[in-house]
């Protein structure tokens, strides 16, 4: 390369990077987030001081100071995840108002639907136990009483209706 | 002299409640009248005892008694004296007094009525209120004693004891810190003696329960007899949750009323499976069915009860390593997983005799529905209970604690309570015995078509959104339905005895005043679901700092700052107080609100207080969350719209009318709707 190459190259980049400037430096003077936008995050964050207080609506002198910080990383052009991400670097998962999606945290997720579809399970199985036995087997003398009282029930029943 | 005495007469309310224990179980092994009666005459000296002892205590919360350790803690020379009294179950030693004397005033009460037909379970009920009792009373005698005296030693250390260590002298700090301000309000000051109600109240029945196990009588006795204890039991546990919810809305100052907290979870467990429970005793009643399940449901119950206290007394919610360092975490632990595997391993031996008398005739079936009912009840706790044990099992395996908070829960339980909803919608419609697709389509259609009719006019009204529409055709399918159910009843009156529709609503309520108080209580659950969806599915807030006559907008309304200024209180608060104007969007004055800040000195503490403005459309819920001196940028307000939320208030009262009707007016239906005699389980053994 020559040298008036090389010098022509260099002027290139130079003028791309003075053009990117100004861009860059509008984004670092982003006006002042608006409390909203600053609750709007904050609301999905707990106070890491505080026990299961959202930090939006926190009153202690941290967490001002937290939502300040939120603040500021907004102004700094940050992410909603990555101030997210930030605060859980910093604080522990605690600050996030559910568990990460990883590891041993899956439990909290699967487990509750498995149970319910367990015992929904056994329900229907009781269910279909309970009405089996009697069709096959009645015990003695507790068909005749049963369906007597059945009827006497849906008798009341229309009564009332 | 005072703590002495006081210490001195819970001593000896422990050592009774134990003696009750002992007496009823030799009375009841060596068949002895005599020693039963003295366990109960025993029993009934406790609640004398603990309201002397707990006498002792206010009467030291009044007269600034700061020596002591927890009369320093709650009170302080500025509070009133209502305060200062209702400081009694502010803090943990003194909840603890109350807890045992509300156990035991419902004990004497349960012992002073009918004792002579309830002679066979009684000993046996004596024994599990009076180790419940004694339990409690023995956390107050070895770890929580509110009597515990400051110590002075002599290089100027505190020692918190009940009796003087060596080279210490007693002292007296100046003035208390005072209660903590969030307990100051009206509805603080009743919300946690309800929810101490249903939590007691709620151990009669299992204590019944833990009779009719041990006695061998597994018919439905105990059921009967503990029919109105545990809607009084459920009454007050839903009140205090009710109390809670809007002290929470008044106090907390974050616009809501229910935030998933897992203090409020430990009270909504208990509610959860007794409600539950109050369904498929029905079912035992009149079927004859479900008495394993029955046991299960009274026994969980009386566990979460516990449970429920354990959590919130324990200090393991803030951490596992406070919850180990705390001496009366384990002790309840302990007695939780005691109590638990005894009633299960009853249950176990008692198996066979719980079994069903009858057969269920048909999956379309009122029993079968509410057992669909009492699967969604569990299904909730399940994910409340996990959601709260999760956070320690986390810390306890990994050392890393994590929240589990309301996005979690709202996704859990949303569909669980739009399939109870829906339940609730059909349930009243279908018979017990047999119901069929035909039966049941010919008895809901009218009512499913009204539903359609209202939620297309909230369609064309108020929202186009799919998941609120769907919420909101269930409400109002329960609502018609149970309306229609009602008119039927009411129309059948006014025709076959020429009653007019009032009288016939009246007597039909009367005649059975469980089915139509609970007709009301459903009604008032769908209009609180309303309140619930409206505030979770609409609601908007903003946050500025605006100056004098400056003005935010938010929905419909206009937030004008108009002054802000600073005062003492009589009770000694600093008191910041703004006065804003709100307008409509036409501009046109509604009035004005006073968002205020109020500092507690001596528990230096702020408290934020709302101003609200309540239709039954909306509630403008407006806070003062900072301010500066007029010269500078004004003040910070932060103000939320949250629609449709008074409902959930109008709910409440529907509520109370129903549950009152339902356990004040006496059930006359007729006997022959009940399970006849003849189909009972005989009782080997047992002299009736």
């Amino acid at each position: 390369m020559t040298r008036s190459r090389f010098l022509l190259v260099v002027l290139g980049l130079s003028a791309l990077m003075a053009l990117c400037l100004p861009a860059q430096r509008a984004f670092a003077q982003k006006p002042t987030p608006s409390d909203d936008e600053v609750n709007r995050i904050a609301h999905q964050l707990y106070c890491p001081v505080c026990e299961n207080t959202p930090l939006d609506v926190c009153p202690t002198e941290a967490c001002r100071q937290w939502r300040d910080l939120i603040r500021q990383q907004l102004s700094q052009g940050w992410t909603e995840d990555q101030i997210k991400q930030y605060f859980a670097d910093q604080y522990g998962a605690r600050v996030l108002a559910e568990p990460p999606r990883t590891g041993m945290n899956w439990l909290v997720y699967i487990l509750p639907p498995l149970v319910i579809v367990a015992g929904a399970f056994l329900l229907l199985r009781a269910m279909h136990n309970w009405t089996k036995p009697a069709a096959q087997s009645p015990a003695p003398g507790q068909e005749e009483p049963s369906d007597e009282y059945v009827a006497r029930l849906e008798e009341e029943l229309k009564k009332r209706s | 002299m005072w703590p002495e005495i006081g210490y001195g007469i819970l001593v000896i309310a422990f050592l009774v409640a134990l003696y009750s224990v002992g007496a009823a179980v030799y009375g009841e092994r060596k068949r002895s009248p005599a020693w039963i009666e003295s366990a109960r005459r025993a029993m009934l000296l406790l609640w004398p005892l603990i309201t002397l002892g707990a006498a002792t205590l206010i009467y030291m919360l009044l007269t600034d008694h700061y020596e002591v350790s927890f009369v320093y803690q709650v009170t302080s020379r500025s509070m009133p004296a209502y305060l200062k009294i209702t400081a009694w179950w502010g803090g943990q030693a003194g909840s603890l007094v109350f807890w045992s004397w509300l156990m035991s005033a419902f004990a004497s009460l349960v012992t002073l009525r009918k004792w002579d037909r309830d002679r066979e379970f009684l000993p046996w009920v004596i024994v599990v209120t009076s180790i419940t009792t004694a339990f409690f009373l023995g956390l107050v005698v070895f770890y929580e004693n509110p009597f515990a005296r400051f110590w002075q030693t002599v290089d100027g250390n505190v020692i918190t004891s009940m009796w003087a260590p060596a080279n210490t002298t007693l002292m007296v700090a100046q003035d208390g810190r005072g209660l903590n301000p969030l307990l100051r309000h009206p509805g603080m000051i009743i919300h946690p003696p309800m929810l101490y109600l249903g939590f007691v109240s709620f151990v009669i029945p299992y204590a019944f329960a833990m009779a009719a196990l041990i006695t061998g009588r597994t018919d439905d006795r105990w059921i009967r007899l503990t029919r109105r204890w545990t809607l009084w039991a459920w009454l007050f546990l839903s009140t205090g949750l009710v109390l809670g919810s809007r002290w929470a809305y008044d106090v907390l100052g974050w616009g809501g009323f229910w935030g998933w907290d897992p203090v409020e979870i430990a009270a909504l467990m208990p509610w959860l499976t007794g409600t539950a429970f109050l369904h498929s005793v029905m079912i035992q009643e009149k079927r004859g069915l479900l008495k394993q399940w029955n046991m299960i449901l009274v026994i969980l119950t009386y566990a979460l009860v516990i449970f429920g206290t354990f959590l919130t007394r324990s200090g393991v919610l803030s951490s596992v390593h406070a919850f180990a360092q705390s001496a009366i975490g384990p002790a309840f632990f302990a007695f939780i997983g005691a109590t638990f595997i005894t009633s299960i391993g009853l249950v176990i031996y008692r198996w066979p005799d719980l079994r069903g008398e009858t057969e269920l005739k048909s999956l379309l079936s009122r029993e079968a529905l509410f057992l669909l009912n009492n699967l969604l009840f569990m299904s909730v706790l399940v994910v409340c209970f996990w959601g709260v044990i999760f956070p320690l099992i986390s810390e306890l395996v990994t050392g890393q604690k994590v929240t589990v908070g309301p996005p979690f829960y709202n996704h859990a339980t949303g569909p669980l309570f739009a399939s109870l909803m829906l339940l609730m919608g059909v349930a009243p419609l279908s018979a017990w015995g047999k119901s069929t697709w035909q039966t049941l389509g010919r008895a809901i259609w009218k009512p499913a078509l009204a539903a359609l009719v209202v939620t297309a006019l909230i369609f064309v009204y108020y929202t186009r959104l799919a998941i609120p529409l769907l919420g909101f055709y269930l409400v109002a399918l329960v609502i018609c339905v149970t309306v229609y159910e009602y008119w039927r009843g009411a129309r059948a009156r006014h025709r076959s005895k020429g009653e007019n529709f009032f009288l016939a609503f009246g007597r039909l309520t009367a005649r059975n005043p469980r089915r139509y108080g609970g007709y009301f209580v459903h009604i008032s659950m769908m209009l609180m679901a309303v309140g619930i969806m409206g505030i979770n599915m609409f609601q908007i807030d903003t946050q500025a700092t605006v100056p004098v006559n400056g003005a935010l907008k938010l929905g419909e309304y206009s937030v004008k700052y108009e002054s802000i200024a600073q005062f003492d209180a009589a009770d000694n608060r600093q008191v910041t107080r703004a006065v804003v104007g709100v307008y409509d969007d036409k501009g046109d004055y509604l009035g004005e609100l006073h968002p205020r800040i109020d500092y507690y000195p001596d528990a230096q503490q702020n408290m934020t207080i709302p101003g609200e403005r309540a239709t039954l459309t909306d509630d403008l819920y407006v806070l003062l969350v900072d301010w500066q001196p007029a010269t500078a940028n004004g003040a910070t307000f932060k103000i939320f719209v949250n629609p449709l939320v008074n409902w959930l208030w109008i709910g409440a009262i529907i509520f109370w009318i129903g549950a009152l009707i339902a356990v004040l007016i006496p059930d006359r239906e007729p006997e022959r709707l009940a399970v006849p005699e003849a189909q009972r389980v005989p009782q080997p053994g047992v002299a009736d």
